[in-house]
This record gives structure tokens, sequence and C-alpha cells, in this order.
């Protein structure tokens, strides 16, 4: 029976098929990416399969990287650039423990080609953080013990924080509703929904202090 | 693990470490439940023991809500676990596993993956670990490779320069096979005809964490067992019965499914392999290395700093350890290979089972028999046994129980969260609920009859105080098309203690204090009841205790299985605390005009106990010590006493049944559990909140399906396998049960297992039932499983 191997279209030959194609729209508005790729503009075929170097501007930096245009955002992150907050659990976009922000919107980084990702703001977990000074979400989950084996919290917290930036006075359906893509499977959830609504609430007492174009305190 | 054989092992465990001529001396320690009256327990306990603690009530750290010793760094994304190890010239690695059900390997072609540029080494696998063995091997022809008895068996690994370049190289590898005709279903297994797994009788053994069933039973085809278990007379039992009830249950095979899969990065050096595993158990991996290279344990060396769950499957090497090492060795470079999420779904899971129950009781409750055969399979391993509950939840004089596996050709059982129990309970405690709808009893004051747990009559208690159980009404009596229901299920969990739990406390010259032990936090929260135990002792704040774990370069710790961490590792930390304390005081006294036994600690500080206005705080004492620094190494005593003690909980269920939709909707559990003196109620509290979850979702979404055609599993992905998410979260409140048992010098208890994941599926079928009026007999509850059982649809056919 299965012993030919099975001709198959993977996930990752489907991304890479359609990358390509969502990669020319990109190269247009990234100038960064098409001086790095100036072949590419000629014809999608012509982007890989060899890497090639790219800039990704994350967590208010601009980093340089080569990829492959089959890399996965997450896999990017990961494995070039040592930004191992950002985790892989399903690698096909059913359980959001990758979650980062893509121009302030979360974003799934296992669902996202790196070469799409170019151009645009990236916002990791470690990106959240000043220091050791953590954002009101990551106090708040700390505080509230939103975490077991703490696997799912960054992608929990992306969610989080995501939803405190377009919501600032989430009622708890909010937040189910934030987190409904994010997996835990120590079942953190209570916790993360009391630690969510604990830093609306401290985020709008201390109103003044958030500057709501970044979500981040002043 | 059962029952029996660990208690067998603590037995054996205690009796070649204690010493007969040991002096001891007598001590008055607390004892029972504050909600029933405490009381003073004599011990004898050894001459070093550090003075008995008292109440949580009196003390300063410990039993107080304690954040999370590892929070911020968990928060921020900050935590190391094995898949985020990056080391220098790393290779990443996949494995290749098998695509058909059963049959043997003619050959195996690794040409092409080895050419493919970028790939540095490529293994094949000798042996199979984790699965059953033929008791005689010589029953299958013999061959290099190993016979293949499920799809995704581990058959060889690869390794690259990127994980890319890795996974296609796995695609490269050409596997030839002679197929056999295989079988994927518990019930067709069963059969005559049926084809066999295994040519003769094979067993399997449980890991560390537990798991694994008998070995000394019969085997027919694919039938192993049974494990059979007699007390009493049966005949007897049923004749003195006024009322017996007859049941039948089945439960499905549910999957780990840990967000971090199973995973290792070996560093393969001469002089030593260098080890991040994603497990449990950093001294049973260290076992297993030594043991499968042949290598001195001392050579080994293992570290997990973080985790990402395991849930009782993540034990010893496994197939990716020893293939990584074999990869690492070979490619001369650190190796790291995880496994993706489709092997992951098949490297482990939950057994099912299919139980046949018979109760005998008096008309007022009284039990007098108790029988239970059940049929679970464990695929290519052993271990479905079922039989804990109703061995060990209520006293009766008459019990029999036979425990069968049953081979098939799909992915091993493992030790999973209180092995047998949830599986169990949704059968007995159902079976319990029938018994007092015969006898017209309410639920509750019948296992008030029949219970003799002082721990389980408070929860009763708690349950009939903060729950609307009083305003429970009769069972299927709401007349719209969503109907409402309550129910409780009980649980029961044995004390394990794993002795190999030692550690180190170390106070330097500035104040400044350590805790090292190779025991892992595997998200329960080990690290900030370490800390709490320590703090107790020095009166700092936690906070300013550095703990070092997860390294078998510091002293050996238990295996987190079988919830023995707390119970174990904390008595030893205690002790270590205070002897270094006592050696700290030895040191200074003269600097402080004074002698080591009139130094105190008191509210945080070091006073003189003839004279407390003379207070230091501990980096002034510690100031003064001779050396640079002073520690002290303790081991885990033996238990105080060598009762055989369980823990458990009483859970209570709200939900609604749609019977137009077929959904049930939980929306509300109550829980009231005991685990000893609890350390840090805010830990305790997480994971019963997640036991509860998994509880949930075990009873209404998660199933294995496996393709009865091809012989795969058809939903090894995290889309198709449901698992219960945000949206389905009920109202949650937890009480917790302190239970003083005068065992150890902390006293302390884990509560892994029994913290909901063993009664949810029962309550919610008693809630089911009382909402209804109709016995829920399978999980999980699927709308299809709902209206098939309210005779809305017809009956599917199912295993």
């Amino acid at each position: 029976m299965a012993d030919t191997p099975k001709i198959e279209i993977s996930r990752r030959g489907f991304l890479k098929g359609a990358g390509i194609t969502a990669a020319t729209g990109v190269i247009e508005s990234a100038n960064a990416f098409a001086r790095d790729a100036k072949g590419a503009l000629h014809g999608a075929q012509t982007i890989g399969p060899d890497a090639l170097p790219i800039k990704l501007h994350i967590n208010g930096r601009e980093l340089a990287v080569s990829v492959e245009p089959r890399y996965t955002l997450a896999e990017t992150l990961r494995d070039n650039l040592g930004l191992t907050g950002t985790k892989v659990v399903c690698d096909r976009g059913s359980c959001s423990a990758c979650t980062v922000w893509i121009d302030n919107v979360p974003a799934l980084a296992c669902m996202t080609l790196a070469v799409d990702a170019v151009g645009r703001e990236i916002t990791t977990i470690e990106g959240l953080s000043h220091g050791d000074t953590m954002h009101s979400v990551q106090a708040a989950f700390v505080k509230h013990d939103a975490m077991q084996c703490g696997f799912c919290t960054p992608g929990m917290v992306m969610s989080c924080a995501a939803l405190l930036e377009r919501n600032p006075t989430p009622k708890l359906d909010d937040v189910k509703h934030a987190v409904s893509g994010n997996l835990c499977r120590c079942g953190t959830y209570p916790k993360v929904f009391a630690a969510t609504l604990d830093a609306a609430q401290q985020r709008a007492q201390a109103s003044g202090l958030v500057n709501l174009d970044t979500g981040r305190e002043a | 693990m059962t029952p029996e054989t660990f208690l067998l092992e603590e037995q054996q465990a205690g009796g070649t470490q204690e010493k007969p001529q040991e002096p001891k001396r007598t001590e008055n320690f607390v004892f029972g439940i504050p909600q029933n009256g405490l009381q003073q327990k004599q011990r004898e306990v050894p001459l070093d023991e550090p003075p008995p603690l008292p109440a949580n009530s009196e003390l300063t750290y410990i039993g107080k809500p304690t954040q999370r010793y590892d929070g911020p760094a968990k928060a921020m994304g900050k935590g190391k676990y094995t898949a985020d190890i990056q080391l220098p010239g790393m290779l990443y690695a996949r494995m290749v596993d098998a695509t058909i059900p059963h049959g043997r390997i003619v050959s195996i072609d690794t040409s092409e993956a080895e050419k493919l540029p970028g790939v540095r080494a490529v293994h094949v696998i000798e042996h199979v670990y984790g699965v059953a063995e033929l008791r005689d091997p010589k029953l299958e022809t013999p061959s290099r490779y190993p016979t293949i008895r499920y799809a995704g068996q581990p058959i060889a690994g690869v390794a690259a320069m990127t994980q890319q370049i890795a996974d296609d190289a796995a695609k490269l590898v050409k596997v030839q096979y002679d197929t056999k005709p295989f079988v994927v279903d518990r019930a067709e297994a069963r059969e005559d005809d049926a084809p066999v797994v295994f040519p003769g009788p094979a067993d399997a053994a449980g890991s560390a964490g537990g798991g694994g069933g008998p070995t000394d039973v019969p085997q027919k085809g694919n039938v192993h067992g049974p494990k059979r278990r007699l007390n009493g007379d049966m005949d007897k039992g049923f004749a003195d019965a006024d009322v017996v009830v007859q049941s039948e249950y089945f439960t499905q095979v549910q999957t780990h499914s840990a967000l971090e899969t199973h995973g290792f990065v070996v560093d393969w050096k001469p002089d030593e392999i260098t080890v991040y595993a994603s497990t449990q158990g950093t001294a049973s991996v260290r076992d297993e290395f030594a043991d499968v290279f042949k290598l001195p344990k001392s050579k080994v060396r293992v570290i997990t700093e973080y985790m990402g769950g395991g849930f009782g499957a993540k034990f010893g090497a496994g197939n990716e350890g020893v293939v990584a090492a074999n990869l690492s060795r070979k490619a001369d470079a650190p190796v790291k290979l995880m496994l993706d999420r489709r092997q992951e779904h098949i490297v482990s899971n939950r057994p099912d089972s299919h139980q046949k129950l018979k109760i005998g009781a008096k008309s007022d409750g009284t039990l007098t028999a108790i029988q239970l055969t059940s049929y679970g399979t464990a695929g290519v391993g052993t271990g479905a046994g079922t039989a804990g509950p109703a061995t060990n939840l209520y006293k009766c004089p008459n019990l029999l129980t036979e425990e069968y596996d049953v081979f098939i050709n799909a992915g091993p059982g493992a030790a999973f969260r209180a092995p047998g129990h949830p599986q169990g309970c949704f059968a007995f405690e159902q079976a319990i609920d029938e018994l007092a709808v015969k006898l017209k009893m309410d639920p509750l004051a019948l296992r008030e009859k029949i219970d003799e747990s002082p721990a389980r009559k408070a929860e009763r208690q708690l349950i009939l105080e903060r729950t609307n159980w009083r305003n429970r009404k009769p069972d299927g009596s709401d007349t719209g098309p969503i109907k409402r229901g309550m129910g409780i299920a009980q649980s029961v969990w044995y004390r394990f203690i794993d002795m190999d739990s030692s550690c180190e406390v170390r106070v330097s010259r500035d104040g400044s204090v350590e805790l090292m032990s190779a025991v892992q936090d595997i998200g329960g929260g080990t690290k900030t009841i370490l800390a709490q135990v320590v703090a107790e002792e020095f009166g700092i704040p936690p906070a300013m205790v550095v703990i070092r774990i997860g390294d078998t370069r510091f002293p050996i710790g238990p295996n987190s299985g079988g919830s023995v961490t707390a119970g174990s590792i904390t008595p030893a930390v205690r002790n270590a605390a205070y002897q270094v304390k006592q050696k700290l005081f030895a040191a200074v006294a003269p600097s402080f005009g004074t002698t080591a036994d009139n130094l105190i600690v008191q509210n945080g500080r070091v006073v003189f106990r003839n004279d407390t206005s003379k207070t230091y705080s501990l980096k002034q004492v510690a100031a003064k010590l001779p050396t640079n620094e002073i520690s002290a190494r303790a081991t885990r005593v033996p238990e105080y006493s060598k009762e055989r003690l369980t823990y458990g909980g009483v859970d209570y269920v709200e939900l609604a049944v749609d019977t137009e939709t077929g959904r049930v909707h939980v929306e509300k559990v109550f829980g009231a559990h005991d685990c000893g003196r609890p350390i840090n109620p805010t830990g305790v509290i997480s994971q019963i909140n997640g036991g509860m979850l998994q509880g949930i979702s075990y009873a209404l979404f998660e199933q294995r399906i496996m393709d009865r055609n091809a012989g795969y599993m058809l939903n090894a992905n995290l889309e198709n396998y449901k698992i219960l998410g945000a949206r389905e979260v009920p109202e949650i409140e937890v009480v917790l049960v302190e239970n003083y048992i005068a065992q150890s010098s902390t006293d302390a208890a884990g509560i892994g297992e029994s913290a909901g994941i063993i009664t949810l599926a029962a309550a919610i079928g008693n809630a089911f039932y009382n909402a209804t009026g109709v016995r829920m007999r399978r999980i999980p509850m699927t709308p299809a499983g709902v209206l098939t059982a309210l005779g809305k649809v017809q009956e599917e056919v199912q295993a």
C-alpha cells in the first residue's frame, strides 16, 4: 500500500506557492525587500528556493536576516533571530501560541511568511516589556497566576494586550472572545480572564499614563 | 503505577533506608481537618528532624498565596524551554515514522536524504522504546528493523543545518514495507478472527510516571489479561443485596496534547552528554540514557529549566531522545529533535474503556458487592485498567475486578493524569448515582452513608453549604427544550513518595540563600513552593530565595508523576534549610556573645530566645560567617508512619442540555479538594482549575479517531482533535480543605491527579441525568452522541 512516498500538497508547500504570490505584492511597497531581491521583480519563480537577505522591523529595531521564501515568520523569529518567546505549537494556525502583532494587529506568526512581514511593524512578546518592566497585561498575568507550564502564555498575553488596545473596557465575554483561538492545555483560562479584566481596570485608573498609540505605559 | 505496586515500592524504599536502631524522639503534630476540628498526633521522628510545623494559619509564608517564582519570566517569554534551546553549531532533526499500521520493513534507503545539501546525519532505529514487547521474541522472524505495529511508529531520524532541510530530508527516506492485516478498533480486536498485533503474549512496562499493565497475566489473541482481584465472596455479596445495579460504560482515547511536544536537545561529547529534555523527570531521563548507551550516570547531564506540559507522558529517553543522541554522536554536533504536532498526538494517550459494573447494596445504601470488568486499549502498550475508583473510593466487603488490555495497531498508551481513574470514575460514580436512583436516595446522602473519608465528608459539607445542591430538582423534570441539572462525583488518589528526593541549601556570607535540586517544575509551581519552604525557615520573603532546579548536576530529585513532587521533595528542602540554619547559628553565635540554641527566627528576624529585644537581619547574621558559604544537603526521610493514605475531592457541576441541538453547556463547577498541607494555595487552585477543564474537555470534546480502512489517526492535529477553549470555560470555584497528616516535616502533597480530571466526566454524566432523566454511557458527549442518547437520531455504529 504505502510503500512509495506519497505525493501530497503539504501545508508548507502550499504556503510556499501562496507566499510567492503574496510576496510580489509586498515588494512594491517595501523598498528594503525590493533592494535585496531585485531579480524577484521580474517574475515570482525567481524568488528562492535559496535564502535571500531581508530586513524586518521587530520591536522597534531593524534586523537583517537571511531567509528562504518558505520560512514562516515564527521560524525566522525563533531559529534565525533567537526570539524564542514566540512559541510554535500546532504550526498550522489552530492554537494561537505564535501570536505576534503585525502593524499592531494580532497575527499568527506560523501562518505568515517572513518575506510577507517585510516593511511591517512586528511586535513580539519580547517587545511588550521594557527591560525588566512588564507590560500591564504581563504584570496582571503574574499577579493572577494566569499560567502554569507557560507555553501558551506569550500568545495569550499578546492576544489580551491587543484586546485592551482596541477595547480598553472589555467585559468577560470580550476577553473570552479575544482568546477564543488561544489554546491552553493546563487550563489557565479563568485566571487569564481575571488578569485581563484587572489589567484593563488598572489601566483605566491610570489612563493618564497610557499612551493610546502604543499601548505602553509612558 | 497501580496503588498496590506503588505502596509496595514505597514500603521497600522506606524499609531499606530505615535503620531500626536509629534513635528517635517523640513530637506532637497538628493533625486532621480544620473544619472537623484540629487534633494532635504523636509521632516518633528521627532526632535531627526539624520541629513540627504548626497549622498554616500560624505560618508566615507556607500556606499563603504566593506569586509564581518564574511568573515574570513566563509572562515575558524569557523562559527557555527545550524547544527554545539554541547551541553553537546546533543541528535540527526530524523523525521519520511509519506510514503503514502493521507490517515488516523490507528495506530503508537513506541515500537520497543523505545527499540533500545541509543534511549532516541519518540514523535508523534498531529498537522501539515505550511499547509492549513479546515475552518470546523468537515468535517473530529476526530482522534488522523493528516490526511496524502502528502508523506513526518511529523508524529513523535526520539531522540537518535547518529544520526545513531536515523536514525535506525526512521525506526523502524511502521505506519499503511488507504489509500485514491490521486492526484499530478495540471491539474488533477482541474477536477470534481479528488480525493479531503481537504473535504471542507481550507486556509493556510503565514509565517513571506510572502506566503500564500487569506482566503475569494470560493473553489470547489481542486480549491481555485479566488482572483479577477478588476480596470476599461475590455470591454472598449479591445475595445480601436488596438492590442491584448493572450497567455498561464506554470512554474514548484521549491524547495528552502537551503544547510543547516531546523533544530533546542532545550534545554528545566524549566526556559528557548534555541532554536538554522536555521531561517530567530529569532523573528518569538520565537513567534511561545511561541504560541505553551503556554510560555511567556520571557522564549524563540532564537539564529541564522550563517544561511545556507533560501530563504523564514525558519520562525517560523515549525514541526521540535516543535518536537525537545517535544523530548528535554521528554528526559530532548538538542536535535538537522535537516531535511535530501530528507525531505528538501519536506518541502517547489515555487508553479507552468498555466497562461493565454490577453493584449490590442494602436498602439503606450499604454496599454489599462491587463487580467490575473492563476492556481498554492502550494501542501497542498496556495499562488500560480502570479499577482504582471501584476499589478504593468506598469500603465494600465483596469486590471483584477484572481488567483486560486489548492490543490494537495504534500508538502506545502512557500514564496520563491519574491513570485509569477518569475512565473508572466516569463509570463507577455514575453507577453509584444509578444506585441512588434505585434506592430513592439523594446521591450526596448515599455517599455520606458509604464513604469513610473524613476529608471528603468535609468536602461534601462544603458542597451543601456553597452550592445549589439543596435545590436540586427531580431528575428530568425540566419541561422546555433546554434542560438544566446538577451532579456530583468524588475522586480518590494515593499518597506516593519518591525517596530519591534530595537538595542542597546554601547560605553565603552576604546573606543570600540558594536551593539546588535536580527536581523539575513542569508547570505545577514547584519552584515557588520550594522557595516558600526555605523562606519560612529563614524568615525572608520567598522571592529572596534563589531556586536552581532541573539539572542533574544538583542533588537528585523526584520524577514528577502521580502527584509525588510536593510530598517528596518539600520535606528534604525544609530539612536542608533547617540544618543549614542550625550550622549558621552555631558558626556565628560566638560573634554575638551567645550560644546557637539561643538564636531563633521570629517575624523575619534572628532574635535571642532569652532577650527578644536583640534582633538582627539574616544579612547581619550571615556577615559573621567565618567561611564564605555554608551549606547542608538533605534527602527525603521515610514517612513518619506507614499508614496507607489517600487524597480526594468532591466536584459539583451545573449544566444545561440543549435537547434540540444536542449541545451540553457546563455552566458552573464547584470543587472541594484536599492535598495534605497546601504550600501555595494559588498554585494548587491553578492546578485544580486545569484539572477540571481537562475533565470537561475529556467529557465533551476530545476523541482520537482512527481510520478503520487505512489504520491512521485521522485527527492528529489541533483543529480536528477538539480541546476545550476559552468559550467553553464555565464559572469555577475551588475550596481547599487542609488535611494535616503528620507524615513528614512539611506534610505537603501533590494535587496534579486529584484535581478534577478524575471526577468531571462522571459529575457531568450525573448532572446530565438530573437534567434529562437519561443516562450518558459514552464520552465524549458530542451533539451526535447526546441526540442518540435522547433517542432523537438513530444509533450510530460505535465501538
